[in-house]
């Protein structure tokens, strides 16, 4: 089984405090710590689980900067055989669906049978750059996905839904599937990993590479473009439950729920 | 800005990617194992079963092990990394302590010492979360380790041993012990340093009885008096030369100095840290009361003291790891990082007021923690002995 995952190196912005930059587009990237998306994390371990079961090889590839090697090279010490970093100057200011453009531009001519990505971003949690791929590369995908099992060539996955529900959907392979977080639970990285991950080599591409024209990526070969970025402003809600403390109780539970606390 | 000046040779206080790899791995294992763990384990009294295997799983207690025996073959640079790290981030003493037992005390030894059949004997073993400990302090010698009484007397073959430690951690769940003996007594010895030896002791044994001591921290760890009984030990159970053990021995204790300095400032670190953020939102009067330098001042200056200790940690391991001299280094290291260490706490709970008293906080069981630096494993006083007597070349003290 030849799997590529796609990983993005992205800020820890949870217990971050954000600040908006200068263009009033971005955020203050300064003094924020970059680490692998944590969907991406899942999809990685999967992958790996997937491989160490049945074989194959893994293949870590990212849209990004110099500064995503260390993302990379964690993929590397978790168990990837290959990385492939895809940078370009002209890949400033892509859109997800330019994003995918990039990532389908270099995974076209390699071999798989499924590809992973995380479910979204933590940074901009479009959860989009996994289904747009996969109609470039015109393969089926599926969304969510909490569980992946394989039978006769297929692949039967799990997909989350809403309020607990889980869907289960046969796959024809070769296919891609977004990881949702809890799939699995993702190793530490080793330092024999570490050692190992330090002598494989970080495959570099850039625009001419993959043979991709400067208009088609960036802004221009963009769908979206950024107006603002703000802090919403705070509003004041209450709201008051009434009934019996048991019926309160699991309103709190539903509420909680449904903003995705617990 | 570019800067102007010529660099003349390169000191590099950047970690290669592949140290930062380190850190960030023992950081998120400190993140799983954090404070509220550790309270429980203190409180029960019990070992972290799951802990130790998450180290183990993630390759640390192998780091200072030779690739040829399973380890990744690195040095006590990046095995202080990973302890200040594991510390520093949630794990408290305990992110030292065990790497110390395991890695330090059985590793370490033996792969400086040891020969071929005991490297392919304890390393891969050890590599793999083999526990050990180390078996050093006697009640009638304490700091004065020359005179230590346990004998291990020629017979045959063997060497039948016979003698009593203190506070050996650990005695109880290792597998394998480095016991420090005499083979000659220090009156019939040519030098005081000469007529010690080292045995490699795999455990449990019928010869060995232990007896655990209650303590005042470090209670997810036991310590015991140990009383030894006629214990016969093959003779290729020596490590390294005979009679010259002190000299050996030198090449466990420094490093177990650097791993307890790393503590030191592990702590203090992570004391600083969870103060700060109390100090930030806690108000009792108008302003949170990290805005008053009486709470400020205190951290701000363990903090340049930590990062200073530090770095003296981190050259005594640069040294060590370049098989050089790094007695002095280790020795000022510990001075420096006790020193350091103690006020980090000591103001951290101050910080936390009446709350730095409850246990729920944390900061008491790492004041209980760090109160075994001074005393272990070389009281304050002895290392600043050393120094007197190694660095400034003042005559001997003790
Ligand atoms: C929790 C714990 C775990 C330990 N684990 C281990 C272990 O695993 N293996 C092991 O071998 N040992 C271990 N030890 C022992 C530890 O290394 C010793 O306690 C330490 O070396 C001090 O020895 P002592 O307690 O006998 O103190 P003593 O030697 O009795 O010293 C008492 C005090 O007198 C001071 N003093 C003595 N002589 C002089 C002098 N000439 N000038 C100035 N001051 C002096 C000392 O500095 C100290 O403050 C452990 C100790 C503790 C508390
Ligand atoms: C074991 C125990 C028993 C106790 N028993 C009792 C009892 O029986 N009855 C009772 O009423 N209380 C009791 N207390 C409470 C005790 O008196 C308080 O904990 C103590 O007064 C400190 O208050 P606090 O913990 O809220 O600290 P805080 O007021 O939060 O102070 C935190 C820190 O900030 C410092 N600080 C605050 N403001 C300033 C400032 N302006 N300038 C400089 N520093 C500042 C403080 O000195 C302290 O170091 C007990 C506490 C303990 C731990």
């Amino acid at each position: 089984m030849d799997i590529i995952v796609c990983v993005k190196h992205v800020p820890e912005t949870a217990e971050a405090e954000l600040k908006i930059d200068a263009t009033g587009k971005g955020i203050e990237k300064s003094g924020l710590v970059f680490d692998i998306n944590e969907w991406d994390d899942y999809a990685l371990e999967e992958a790996v689980r997937i491989k160490e079961k049945f074989g194959g090889t893994v293949t870590a590839i990212t849209v990004g900067s110099e500064d995503s090697d260390s993302t990379l090279r964690k993929c590397l010490a978790r168990g990837a055989d290959k990385a492939i970093r895809l940078t370009d100057p002209k890949f400033a200011g892509s859109d997800a669906y330019a994003t995918a453009k990039i990532l389908y531009n270099a995974i076209k001519n390699m071999r798989f049978d499924i590809i992973l990505t995380g479910a979204q971003a933590g940074d901009d949690g479009s959860a989009v750059v996994g289904p747009v791929l996969a109609e470039f590369l015109k393969i089926p995908h599926a969304t969510m996905v909490k569980k992946i099992e394989f039978a006769d060539g297929k692949a039967i996955v799990n997909r989350e839904l809403e309020g607990g529900l889980e869907e289960r959907l046969e796959v024809k392979l070769p296919a891609l599937f977004t990881i949702q977080t809890g799939i699995n639970e993702p190793r530490y990285v080793s330092i024999m990993g570490i050692r190992k991950a330090m002598q494989k080599e970080i495959k570099v591409m850039g625009l001419a590479d993959i043979g991709l024209g400067e208009n088609e990526v960036g802004e221009a070969g963009s769908w979206l473009t950024i107006e603002r970025l703000y802090v919403p402003p705070v509003e004041k809600q209450a709201e008051f439950l009434t009934g019996s403390p048991d019926e309160i109780a699991s309103k709190i539970v539903e509420i909680l729920k449904s903003k995705g606390l617990i | 800005m570019k800067s102007e000046t010529r660099v003349v040779a390169d000191m590099n206080f950047e970690l290669t990617p592949e140290q930062k790899m380190i850190v960030e791995t023992a950081a998120e294992i400190a993140r799983d194992y954090g404070p509220e763990y550790w309270r429980e384990k203190d409180r029960k009294h019990e070992f972290p079963e799951d802990f130790w295997r998450s180290l183990i799983e993630a390759g640390f207690p192998g780091i200072v092990i030779p690739e040829k025996y399973g380890g990744s073959g690195m040095g006590m640079f990046e095995m202080l990394l990973a302890m200040e790290t594991l510390v520093s981030e949630g794990c408290g003493l305990a992110g030292e302590w065990f790497l110390c037992l395991s890695a330090v005390f059985g590793g370490l030894s033996i792969t400086k010492h040891g020969n071929e059949a005991q490297k392919e004997k304890y390393l891969p073993k050890i590599a793999k979360g083999m526990e050990f400990c180390l078996a050093l302090t006697e009640p009638d010698a304490g700091t004065n380790t020359l005179n230590i009484k346990t004998m291990a007397v020629k017979d045959g073959d063997e060497y039948v041993i016979n003698g009593q430690k203190i506070f050996i951690s650990g005695a109880d769940r290792a597998k394998g012990m480095l016991l420090v003996t005499r083979t000659t007594p220090v009156d019939k010895a040519p030098k005081r340093t000469l007529g010690l030896t080292l045995f490699l002791v795999d455990l449990p044994n019928p010869a060995i009885e232990i007896i655990p001591i209650e303590k005042h921290g470090i209670n997810y760890s036991k310590t015991f008096e140990v009383y030894i009984s006629d214990l016969r030990v093959p003779q290729e159970n020596v490590l390294g030369e005979p009679e010259k053990g002190w000299y050996l021995l030198l090449d466990t204790l420094n490093p177990e100095r650097m791993s307890f300095s790393a503590a030191a400032c592990g702590l203090g670190l992570l004391a600083i840290k969870k103060a700060v953020e109390y100090a930030k939102e806690r108000r009792v009067f108008d302003a949170p009361i990290g805005a008053h330098q009486a709470i400020q001042f205190p951290l701000a200056e363990a903090k340049a003291k930590i990062e200073a200790a530090r770095l003296l940690n981190y050259k005594a391991a640069w040294l060590y790891d370049r098989g050089q001299e790094c007695g002095a280094e280790a020795n000022m290291a510990k001075v420096a990082a006790v020193d350091a260490g103690i006020q980090a706490v000591y103001h951290a709970m101050q910080t936390f007021g009446g709350y730095g008293y409850a246990v729920e906080y944390d900061v008491e069981r790492w004041w209980r923690e760090i109160n075994l630096i001074r005393l272990a494993p070389v009281t304050h006083q002895m290392a600043l002995a050393y120094i007197g007597q190694h660095v400034l070349g003042l005559p001997k003290s003790y």
